[in-house]
């Protein structure tokens, strides 16, 4: 507890002194940290009366979010805890979805847990059915209130809510230089067409114009599998991409092997990968969260990735529409076809202790969402319809939220974090990788996807 | 009884420490007492007061866990519906798992050769040379460097950056590569050579280990022996065939036992530096990704059973060697 609160104390200090700097030199930095508003005497308790007083009372949370961001998660936390005097327990673990199951087996479950994958979700359900609870009416209301019924939907199963969306982030990316492509004379392309135009001209101008990676420790896969998620809503389109994730056609229907085909014009085109990092192969030894350096150094031209990917820039490059590095969105097969695949967290509860549901409350709430908004740099913002857009601090997180409650754009979520996980977290993630490594054909690969989908 | 769970503050920890050691020390006090009373207190109550603690710790640390996973091992993924032998016929006949055991082969056979072999070539070397300490403190080294940590530096050593202008290489080996005006290479990408690779890490962190036994037993030989044989006019290889191998062939046995065990359990580094990719897993890595990310409980027990029965052999010539030499003695 004592460190705890001396951290909260730090961290409210380190905010007043980033505003301080702010105000007194005028910075135009987009990247100024956690120059939050949200210092301890703005808090204003009257919105946390109906949670009631929780003094003394303690509330565990387990997720797969770690420092860096966790700390901006527990400064989140701050109005709840100062208003209520309830106490939170954060602890984050890069082990979490191995270690959660193993501790809900052991009888040891957290009060509360962000699950990353609507797909673990449904099967914790299933394996501990008397362990995760069933969310409380005030959580219902909220979810209802601030969500659209998709991303309620995502933290339902059979026909209950367990779940509310945390964070959320949006896939359908591609991150390019905007002064190199002005400097070049180069256009953001509108359509999938425009976009293949673009990376022949680039091609022919002597350069490689597409970088990948898709090393990411055991995780080796992954952004590969985001790829053929984005490539089927554009080819086939939202309605056979639902079918696709929920297996109701098999996973290597010919419109999916169309898909990964044209994945591969890009993927395995030596002429278009891989700038700076060498052939096709190195797309699979390539560290995912490095892959886009040469973007900002000249060998590479584009990079499809997520949002959150601007966490990896380094510190001294500005991301913004006319800065050094920035991002277009992903064009559709013509400009007026806009799909948008994404992703996000969910909380779910392990107890109906009052205290776990009034969390689980704040949390679904847009007092929450707000006052996360304001603790964080970049790279954080939230489904929420209550969220105060003009609180995200990052141009891309702004992008990012001005796409997702475009109603112009289909929002998909993420396919592989809905599967059962020996697929999309299995052999999804380890065929694709195979794709790229040793050259597995299109049929080939999505074969042995299919195989593996569990039969019950 | 809330008071011995439920420990809240620092101060409330080391009560309870305080109450687990004061707990011990009465415990074991009883039984050193009731061990020292006269004569009257019969064999078997001695023996199960030393053994009693030992042989409860293992049954239920050991013996108990180990039958669960056998068991866990007949029964489907969820742990639920008995299957019988099914998980193990889906090891032993499915692709991927053939590559599995493919690779734990060849560590288990290259890892303990060749890390003996070049210790004891090493130990045999710099025997009484000016240089000796120097010499074998550099190669025992690695020894005290985690397997995580060896995988990192590994990774480096074999990190691959594409020949091209404005990218330069990070990884020494490559680099090696480019200013002998060759291509670089993807060391860890290419089926089978990257186990090699891998492999090569493992013999680097257990060379000491070998070198630093047989360099003891080496000096253990006795003098009158050598220098008989010298009389005989054994020299240089010779004296290594028919002198040295044979007078530490307790010690060799132990050490390529030992490496092999430790080598059939090797995750570390294959975890840190393919995360078992790109067909570089083994046994043990491929028992964590079944059990704690696919979740296949019964998959995985099935390869934690298959990694126990290899090992037992090996437990057994190592157990049966150790006898016979101190029989000899």
């Amino acid at each position: 507890m004592n460190s705890m609160g001396r951290r909260r104390s730090q961290i409210t200090a380190a905010s007043a002194a980033g505003l301080l700097i702010l105000v007194g030199a005028c910075s135009t930095d987009t990247d100024g940290g956690s120059d939050g508003e949200n210092t301890a005497a703005a808090i204003d308790c009257s919105q946390f009366e109906q949670y009631g007083d929780l003094e003394g009372k303690t509330i565990s949370v387990y997720t797969s979010i770690v420092d860096p961001e966790a700390e901006e998660q527990r400064a989140s936390y701050a109005p709840f805890e100062e208003c209520t005097g309830a106490e939170i327990e954060y602890e984050g673990s890069r082990e979490f979805e191995a270690q959660l199951p193993v501790r809900l087996t052991a009888g040891n479950p957290p009060d509360i847990a962000y699950i990353p994958q609507p797909g673990f979700l449904k099967s914790l359900v299933e394996d501990f059915p008397d362990v995760v609870v069933p969310a409380g009416e005030s959580v219902v209301s909220n979810a209802n209130e601030f969500y659209t019924p998709e991303w309620v939907d995502y933290g339902t199963v059979d026909g209950k809510l367990y779940a509310t969306p945390l964070g959320a982030n949006v896939k359908s990316f591609v991150w390019y230089s905007p002064s190199a492509f002005a400097d070049a004379g180069y256009e953001v392309p509108t359509t999938w067409d425009e976009l293949m135009d673009l990376s022949q001209q680039i091609a022919d101008d002597g350069a490689i114009p597409w970088c990948a990676g898709i090393e990411s420790g055991e995780a080796t896969g992954w952004p590969a599998t985001d790829w053929v998620e984005d490539v089927v809503l554009r080819t086939a389109g939202p309605e056979v991409y639902d079918q696709w994730v929920n297996h109701e056609i098999p996973f290597n229907d010919p419109q999916i092997v169309a898909a990964l085909g044209t994945v591969g014009d890009i993927l395995k085109n030596d002429t278009f990968v891989n700038g700076g990092l060498g052939g096709v192969t190195s797309i699979a030894t390539a560290p995912w969260n490095e892959s886009a350096n040469g973007i900002p150094d000249g060998t590479c031209w584009l990079h499809r990735a997520a949002n959150f990917y601007q966490a990896n820039w380094d510190e001294s490059l500005e991301v913004a529409e006319d800065g050094d590095v920035y991002a277009f969105y992903l064009p559709g097969k013509t400009a007026d076809d806009k799909p948008l695949l994404g992703g996000g967290e969910f909380v779910t509860a392990f107890s109906d202790r009052p205290e776990v549901e009034a969390f689980h409350a704040y949390l679904s709430s847009p007092e929450w969402a707000n006052a996360k908004a304001s603790v964080t740099g970049q790279g954080w913002f939230s489904a929420n319809s209550g969220l105060d857009a003009s609180l995200l601090q990052s141009p891309i997180d702004q992008l990012s939220y001005e796409l997702l409650t475009d109603p112009s754009y289909t929002f998909r979520f993420d396919g592989s974090d809905q599967m059962p996980g020996a697929v999309g977290a299995g052999t999804f993630w380890t065929e694709m990788t195979a794709w790229v490594a040793s050259d597995k054909s299109d049929e080939d690969v999505l074969a042995a996807i299919e195989a593996s989908w569990p039969s019950s | 009884m809330d008071w011995l769970i439920d420990a809240g503050s620092t101060g409330h920890k080391f009560a309870l420490m305080f109450v687990a050691i004061a707990l011990f020390v009465v415990v074991m006090g009883a039984i050193l007492l009731a061990v020292d009373r006269p004569k009257r207190v019969p064999g078997w109550v001695v023996a199960a007061a030393f053994l009693g603690p030992t042989v409860l710790g293992l049954g239920f640390g050991l013996v108990y866990p180990g039958l669960r996973t056998i068991w866990g091992s007949l029964l489907d993924s969820k742990g639920n519906a008995f299957v019988g032998l099914e998980n193990y016929v889906r090891v032993f006949s499915e692709d991927q798992f053939q590559t599995v055991l493919r690779n734990t082969l060849m560590w288990v056979i290259l890892v303990p050769v060749l890390a003996t072999l070049i210790g004891l070539v090493y130990a045999v070397l710099v025997d009484r040379t000016r240089f000796e300490y120097l010499a074998k403190t550099l190669i025992f080294l690695p020894m005290a460097i985690s397997m995580v940590g060896a995988g990192i530096i590994w990774k480096f050593v074999y990190e691959f950056r594409p020949d091209q202008p404005g990218v330069n290489q990070i990884g020494i080996l490559n680099q090696l590569l480019v200013w002998l005006g060759l291509p670089p290479q993807q060391f860890l990408l290419g089926e089978p050579a990257n186990t090699l690779f891998l492999i090569a890490v493992m013999i680097w962190i257990q060379t000491g280990f070998a070198m630093t036994v047989l360099s003891a037993a080496i000096k253990a030989i006795p003098d009158d022996i050598v220098e008989a044989a010298r009389l005989d006019g054994l020299h240089g290889a010779k004296m290594f065939r028919f002198i040295t191998v044979p007078s530490i062939r307790p010690a060799l046995v132990v050490v390529v036992t030992t490496i092999a065990m430790g080598t059939l359990k090797v995750f570390d580094i294959v975890r840190t530096m393919t995360g078992g990719n790109f067909g570089t897993s083994v046994v043990a890595n491929e028992f964590y990704v079944q059990s704690f990310r696919i979740r296949d409980l019964g998959l995985g027990a099935a390869l934690a059973v298959i990694l126990f029965v290899l090992v037992i052999p090996l437990v057994i010539y190592n157990v049966r060697q150790l006898r016979i030499a101190e029989e000899i003695r």
